[in-house]
Formats: structure tokens, C-alpha cells, sequence
């Protein structure tokens, strides 16, 4: 039984319909990338899943039927959804942004040992504790917002185009971080990426979007090797 | 057929509207029709409003200060300084104006809600200060003007001054029509909707605004100052905050960005409290705050904005036929 | 000299009774980006729900206190969910007039169900009088001094080193993210409203011993906590609480030494002082511009 299952999701934003029937599936300790260019419905197939757009269809995440819950329900159940453009909250602290990620958790004993966890994958947001996190660089606020993800303990981990707005080098020190996780402690990911190369060298299944349907799918070994992908999203 | 409200209809519709305001006295009691004189001097008082907030989008709640001040005026010259009353009144409406222009200056850095603040505080202020200057205001006593006496011979005072003032509104609701219709009122407009846009075409934020003010403070002015001359008394509890929160409620009701839903919202200002205490006696104001929660959620553009959605109603049947 | 230190001493009370309700008014700002102009008659409504606590149920002072402001939290919940959220997404005019329409309908209930008429309301202080070095004190301002001092540190403390607070602020600063993070946001905005609610109870009940309690009291003292938030910085709690102590001191001592200002002068003398403040300094004394993205 796959962790996150969706079936015939269809999504709009008002008039304009964004996803067309969207069945996709990611197992429990499975690292699994979206390809697709602008447009094509990834951000909204994360949307759909944390469930911050309307839907209809099903989606079902660890027996739960969450198609038209809300957002924070669905975030208790344990999923962690870092949006695009990283939803820092520039006002407070980096030490309060990382709290956040617990807050709403009770057992405040493990949320301290997870904020230790988190802190020790990203040693440069431990060091700017105190600052606003919104003097943070793209790369450091992409490192919070994922820090954050992890102090809630999330089953499944949702990443909303990662590398937008980051230098190579900090895309590559994230994704060196996504694959630890997924490869060291087992946690499900599910990435929607634009940067093809990286995402597929780090997860093992990806689907490929096109105008709201998935035009593609399989293992990331084969998507590398495709010939339409390697031409679209590989540039070669 | 097209049955539809065109332009020869709204002609129409204005000179039924003109043919009842002519005409009502003849039908009513010489105490309908003082009470319908107040219509009137609402009337003016939300139209000048209305250029304010519904064109140009700035929230004023201090409309009853406005008539305050327009009201005093008439007052201390005519029972201070003997000038004729009805000379006052073009005299309140200049001098209110220019206080208007005064304040629409520093209330240019105040946008949206804080403006709304400043001229509640106004509202307050103009009140504490008319009790205070008790030296030209009468205090909290008030002062007394001559009982209104009509000049025409045979005709009751009630009437005189139901048809000067719906005479003097007439001749200021087509001011208004004029100044909006043209450059004027699409510069109000564009800053009402789009002011960043706006501004970057060139207009100017400041002197539109303040002009803005200024024109809704003549017209309070004169409401006022012929309020005075209707009731002959005024004092500092005459024109509260709550007159400034029914003003702009009378003229949210009637719809902001039409002049005519005005009359609308007049004939509110005058009638519905007083029927609102025949449905209960008590609480009056609860009923009528209710009823505009009710009409904010329902119809937010009022009476006005309920006419219009009728007329496309009416379009869309004539033109399936 | 002395009378210089009693002018401060008054001018920190009445400080106070602004202070509290300008917190209330910049707490709700922040929640959720509206001017309540009936935050005033909300705290006017629970000092009348406390005198009939007081003088018809015959509760003891703070045991109604306590009663009202618990009754106060749940009224602003109430309000928030029931009357301000259904008209979340319309324009700035009308949700003014929903705050304004509220102000009418707990002006005109308060009328109804306790009559127009004064009620004296008492205060919790002594009526004694100390004297510090020549300075002549009464305990009834040093009383209200310490209980707004009070309120405005709890609420500090709640903010700062609570969850709750935690996510009472990040719900007020990111909807959306906080949605993603589990928290509630509409209970946490609610909760948000009912403190609010609160606060304005205390700046009642702390008003009302010394302005006679009628259903119209707050109106001044809403506009002074008006004038104190705008001139702090309508989105700074510690510019708020800060704008309305100074107001408070500057007033005092203005009336005090200048004679011509009489009691119905100060509050147009404090709005004129505010309007020249917002000419050189439109965002308050310590608040931030606002910088919005073309």
C-alpha cells in the first residue's frame, strides 16, 4: 500500500483548470520527483496534496481520505508541505521559525530532540539563531524552511521547487541534504523540480506533468535515459 | 421591445423624481412636510458625502462635523451679527469648505482606514470644542435663532422652507452631476480604484483629495447651515458622532457612486430611526444597526447597486424575447 | 517641582486606561488587518456586564473582574467568528462599516438592557492619597498605573515566550504557512479577537470609576487609544502602549501649565498635536513604513 495515492485529481484556480485527472502514487521511504515546465500543474499537485487548493478526486495518504480537508488537518496528520518561495515568516526569528515547526505538537521532549536533529543537518542556521529570518540569503531561507519541515516530524515531506532563486552551490548542499534523509533516515519525499539532473539523482521514482496530466512516468534511471525528457528537461 | 432603463428613461425617472418633489406638499400635512425638508437638508449633506467617499474613496465620518461647523456659522452671524439668514448660507458653505480644504491636507497622508480614524476624531473634537468656545457657541446652552417665518405670504413656513431647501438641492445635486461627470470625476475615480496607477499618469493625489474634502465640506456646510435655519436652535449634542455614523450609513444604503441613490439614503437619515423606535421602543439603534449589518452583507451597493442589478435583470429578459 | 511629578503620575493613569485599549486596537490589526471602531463599546459592554455582576448579582469587585473579563474573551471570539469573518473578503469601506455598525448596536444595547441613565461604578483602589517627597499620589492612579503595567506585561510575555503566542503571531503574520504547519489559524485569529476583548474590558472597568458610566463612556477613550496606536504606529504594540503613555503625560502636563486648555479642550489639542506628528512621521513614532511592492 503507497503512503500517498492520488486518483483523478482535478484542481482550479476559478475558471482555469490546472490539473486534469492526476493519478500518481509514492511509497513509505520513497524519494519521488515532478518534473514538468511552468504551467503544468506541479506546484498544484503539491497544493493538492496539502490541501491548500480545491479538489476534487481522491487522495488518500495512510488510509486517511484527504481530498477536501483542511490544510492544517492535513498538516497534523503529518505531512509537511514547504511551498514555493519557502513561506518564511520574515518577521520572526530563525529560532522561532524553527520552533514553529512543533508547535503544534505535544510532546514537547521529542519536538526539543527533533529541533537538535534539524539544527545538526544545517549548522548555518543554528549559527544565526537570533537573526530575522528574513536577513536570511534565498539558499539559508530554503535551509530553514526545510528545518522547519523536519521539527514536525512529518511522514511524508513536500518540496515545492527547491532550487527557485538559489545559486548552484546551495542547491546542490540542499539536495545533498534530501538525499540523506531520504537515503539515511527513510523519509518520504515527494519534489516538484524544474532543475531535472538534480531531482532525478536524488530520488528513485518521477512522473512527468504536461498541461495538467501526467504525459510520463517511471523509474528516475529511466526518465534519465528518456529520449523526450533528456531533450526537454535534460538539454541534451 | 427594450425594456430597459436608457438614457431616456433615467430622464424619465428624474423628472417623476422632480414632478414628486414639486408636488408633495400638496399632499402633506404642513408636519410631513417640515420632516420632508429634512430629507432634503440630508440629502445635500450625503450627496457632498457621496463625492467623497463613493468617488474619490475616502472614508469620512465626519461629515456631522462639517454641518457642525456650517450650522455655527449661520448662527452666530445671523443672531451675533444681524446678517440676513439666508445670506449665511452660501457664506456656511464657503467657510466649511475652506476648513474642508484645510484638513484634506494633512489628511493626505492617511489612507483608508486612518483617514476614517482622523475624521471620527473630528467628529469628536468639533463637538468638545463647540462646548468649549462657549463665548461664540453658547456652550453647552446653545444658541437660538429666530423662528423660520416663510416671506411668502399665505404659504405655511414648513413649506417655505421644504421648497428652499429642495430648491438649493436641486441646483448642488446638478453641481455635482457636472463637476463628476467630466475630467474631474474619472480623476477621482481612477485614484478611488487604482491610486499607484493613477498617480503615475500624472494625477494629482493631492490636489484631488484635498479638493475632494473640500467639496463635501461646502456641501455639509450648507446642510447644515439650513439645518439651523429649520430647527432654529443648535447646541454641541445637536450634531454627535452618531449623526456623522448615520450620514455615511444613509449614504452607503443609498449607494455609494450615485447620486440620485441619495435620496435613497435621505429619506433613511430621516425616517428610519424614528421607525425604528415604533418597533421598539428602547433600542432603536440596535434595530438600526442590525439592519445595516444586514445591508452590508446583503446589498453592499445599497439601494442604488439593487436598481442596477434589476435593470440588467430587465436587459437580459428584453433581449431573449 | 512637585506638582511637575503629580501631572506625570496622572497623566501614567490615563496613560494606562489608552494604553490597554490601544494594545486591544493594535492586537486586532495585526490578527487581521482591520480597525475595529468598536473596540471601545466592546469594553463599555463589559463594564456594564461587570456592574450588573457587581451591584445586581452583588459578586464581590474582583471575583466580577475575573467573571467579565472570561465573558469579555468569549464576546470577542464570538464576534470575530459570527459578525467580522463573513465579511472577510470585502472592501476596506465596508468592513469599516461592520466595525461601525457593531458600534452601534452595543452603543444602543447597552442603552436598552442597562438604561441611558449614569451609573457610578466603583473603583478596586482606596480612596487614600500617599505622598512621596512633597508629590501628592492617589492610590486610585497609582492602582490603575499598575494594572494597565500589568496588563500590557502579560500580554508581552503571552506573545514572546507561549506557543500559543508563537502561533497567535505567526497566524497573524502568514496565514498560509501557518495553515501548513498544523496551526488553526481562524481559532487562533478568534482567540486573538477575544484577548483584544479583554484588554478593552480592563480599560473599561478602569475608566469607568473615573468617567460615569454610561453607555457612550468609551467613545473619548477610544479615541484617545486611536490617537495613541496611530501615533505609535498602528502595527507596534510596544509604539502603541508607548504613543499612549506619552499622549497621556503630554496632555496632563499641557492642561496643567497651560491654563486656557480647559478638560473639553485636551482631546482636540492631543489630535492636533497628532495630525503635526503624522505630517513629519506618517507611520507613528515607531512604526515601520510599509513598503508595498508596485
Amino acid at each position: 500500500m503507497p503512503l500517498l495515492e492520488l486518483t483523478g485529481v482535478e484542481a482550479s484556480y476559478g475558471p482555469v483548470k490546472a490539473l486534469h485527472g492526476i493519478s500518481l502514487s509514492v511509497d513509505e521511504g520513497q524519494a519521488v520527483a515532478i518534473l514538468g515546465a511552468n504551467g503544468a500543474g506541479k506546484t498544484t499537485t503539491l497544493r493538492a496534496v496539502s490541501g491548500t487548493v480545491h479538489t476534487s478526486g481522491e487522495i488518500v495518504f495512510d488510509g486517511h481520505r484527504i481530498a477536501r480537508r483542511p490544510a492544517e488537518s492535513i498538516a497534523r496528520l503529518g505531512i509537511a508541505h514547504v511551498p514555493e518561495g519557502r513561506g518564511i515568516l520574515a518577521e520572526l526569528s530563525v529560532r522561532e521559525n524553527v520552533l514553529l515547526g512543533g508547535v503544534v505538537r505535544r510532546d514537547r521532549k521529542a519536538v526539543k530532540a527533533d529541533i537538535g536533529r534539524a539544527l545538526e543537518y544545517f549548522p548555518r542556521i543554528a549559527e544565526r539563531a537570533k537573526q530575522q529570518a528574513g536577513t536570511l540569503s534565498g539558499g539559508e531561507q530554503q535551509m530553514l524552511a526545510l528545518a522547519r519541515a523536519l521539527v514536525s516530524r512529518p511522514r511524508l515531506l513536500l518540496l515545492d521547487e527547491p532550487s527557485l532563486g538559489l545559486a548552484p552551490t546551495a542547491v546542490s548542499e540542499f539536495f545533498r541534504v534530501v538525499r540523506a534523509l531520504n537515503q539515511e533516515e527513510g523519509m518520504t519525499i515527494l519534489v516538484v523540480e524544474q532543475n531535472a539532473k538534480i531531482v532525478l539523482a536524488s530520488t528513485q521514482y518521477g512522473y512527468v506533468l504536461e498541461v495538467g496530466e501526467v504525459a510520463l512516468h517511471g523509474t528516475s534511471e529511466e526518465l534519465k535515459g528518456h529520449e523526450g525528457v533528456r531533450a526537454s528537461y535534460l538539454g541534451y | 421591445m427594450n425594456v430597459s432603463v436608457g438614457l431616456v428613461g433615467r430622464l424619465g425617472a428624474l423628472a417623476a423624481l422632480a414632478a414628486v418633489v414639486v408636488l408633495l406638499p400638496a399632499a402633506l400635512s404642513n408636519f410631513h412636510t417640515y420632516q420632508f425638508a429634512f430629507v432634503g437638508i440630508y440629502f445635500i449633506a450625503i450627496v457632498g458625502l457621496n463625492v467623497l467617499t463613493g468617488y474619490s474613496g475616502q472614508i469620512s465620518l465626519g461629515q456631522g462635523a462639517f454641518m457642525a461647523i456650517g450650522a455655527y456659522t449661520t448662527t452666530i452671524l445671523s443672531v451675533d451679527h444681524g446678517v440676513g439668514v439666508y445670506w449665511t448660507i452660501p457664506v456656511a458653505g464657503i467657510l466649511t469648505g475652506l476648513i474642508g480644504f484645510a484638513f484634506g491636507f494633512p489628511a493626505l497622508r492617511l489612507t483608508g482606514v486612518y483617514l476614517a480614524l482622523a475624521t471620527f476624531a473630528l467628529a469628536i473634537a468639533v463637538g468638545l470644542m463647540a462646548k468649549s468656545f462657549d463665548g461664540l457657541t453658547g456652550g453647552g446652552g446653545g444658541k437660538s435663532l429666530h423662528l423660520p417665518s416663510s416671506p411668502i405670504g399665505g404659504v405655511a413656513w414648513q413649506v417655505w422652507l421644504y421648497y428652499l431647501t429642495w430648491a438649493i438641492a436641486a441646483a448642488l445635486l446638478a453641481a455635482a452631476w457636472l463637476i463628476l461627470r467630466g475630467e474631474f470625476g474619472r480623476s477621482l475615480r481612477a485614484l478611488r480604484d487604482a491610486p499607484i496607477a493613477a498617480t503615475s499618469f500624472g494625477i494629482s493625489l493631492a490636489r484631488f483629495k484635498t479638493l475632494a474634502f473640500a467639496i463635501a465640506a461646502f456641501y455639509a456646510g450648507i446642510a447644515g447651515s439650513l439645518f439651523a435655519i429649520t430647527v432654529a436652535y443648535v447646541n454641541p449634542d445637536t450634531f454627535p458622532v452618531a449623526l456623522s455614523i448615520l450620514l455615511l450609513t444613509g449614504a452607503v444604503l443609498g449607494g455609494l457612486g450615485s447620486l440620485l441613490g441619495m435620496v435613497f439614503g435621505a429619506l433613511f437619515i430621516e425616517f428610519a430611526p424614528l421607525y425604528a423606535e415604533k418597533l421598539n421602543n428602547s433600542a432603536p439603534t440596535v434595530i438600526y444597526g442590525l439592519i445595516l449589518l444586514a445591508v452590508l452583507f446583503l446589498m453592499p451597493e445599497g439601494a442604488a447597486g439593487l436598481i442596477k442589478k434589476a435593470n440588467r435583470a430587465l436587459k437580459r429578459a428584453s433581449r431573449r424575447e | 517641582m512637585a506638582s511637575f511629578f503629580q501631572y506625570v503620575v496622572v497623566g501614567l493613569s490615563n496613560g494606562g486606561i489608552y494604553a490597554t485599549l490601544a494594545l486591544a486596537l493594535v492586537l486586532i490589526h495585526r490578527a487581521t488587518g482591520i480597525v475595529n471602531f468598536a473596540q471601545g463599546e466592546m469594553g463599555m459592554f463589559a463594564t456594564y456586564l461587570a456592574w450588573s455582576l457587581i451591584y445586581t448579582a452583588g459578586i464581590t469587585y474582583w471575583l466580577s473582574f475575573s467573571l467579565t473579563l472570561a465573558l469579555a474573551f468569549l464576546g470577542g471570539m464570538f464576534v470575530y467568528l459570527a459578525i467580522i469573518r463573513p465579511f472577510s473578503h470585502r472592501s476596506e469601506l465596508t468592513v469599516v462599516m461592520v466595525t461601525i455598525a457593531l458600534l452601534v448596536i452595543l452603543n444602543g444595547a447597552a442603552g436598552w438592557i442597562w438604561s441611558p441613565q449614569q451609573k457610578f461604578f466603583e473603583s478596586p483602589f482606596p480612596l487614600s492619597v500617599l505622598s512621596v517627597r512633597g508629590v501628592v499620589m492617589s492610590a486610585q492612579d497609582l492602582g490603575v498605573i499598575a494594572v494597565s503595567a500589568a496588563c500590557a506585561l502579560i500580554v508581552w510575555l503571552l506573545f514572546r515566550f507561549t506557543r500559543i503566542g508563537l502561533q497567535l503571531r505567526a497566524s497573524a503574520l502568514g496565514p498560509a504557512t501557518s495553515r501548513l504547519l498544523g496551526i488553526r489559524v481562524t481559532l487562533m485569529l478568534g482567540i486573538g479577537w477575544g484577548l483584544a476583548a479583554m484588554l478593552s474590558a480592563v480599560s473599561g472597568m478602569m475608566a469607568a470609576p473615573v468617567v460615569v458610566l454610561t453607555p457612550s463612556f468609551m467613545l473619548i477613550v477610544l479615541t484617545y487609544a486611536f490617537a495613541a496606536a496611530v501615533l505609535g504606529g498602528i502595527d507596534s504594540p510596544f509604539g502603541a502602549v508607548a504613543g499612549a503613555y506619552i499622549l497621556g503625560v503630554g496632555i496632563s502636563l499641557l492642561s496643567g501649565y497651560v491654563h486656557q486648555i480647559g478638560p473639553e479642550l485636551q482631546l482636540p489639542v492631543a489630535l492636533g498635536v497628532l495630525l503635526l506628528v503624522l505630517m513629519v512621521r506618517p507611520n507613528g513614532l515607531f512604526g515601520h513604513p510599509i513598503v508595498r511592492r508596485v
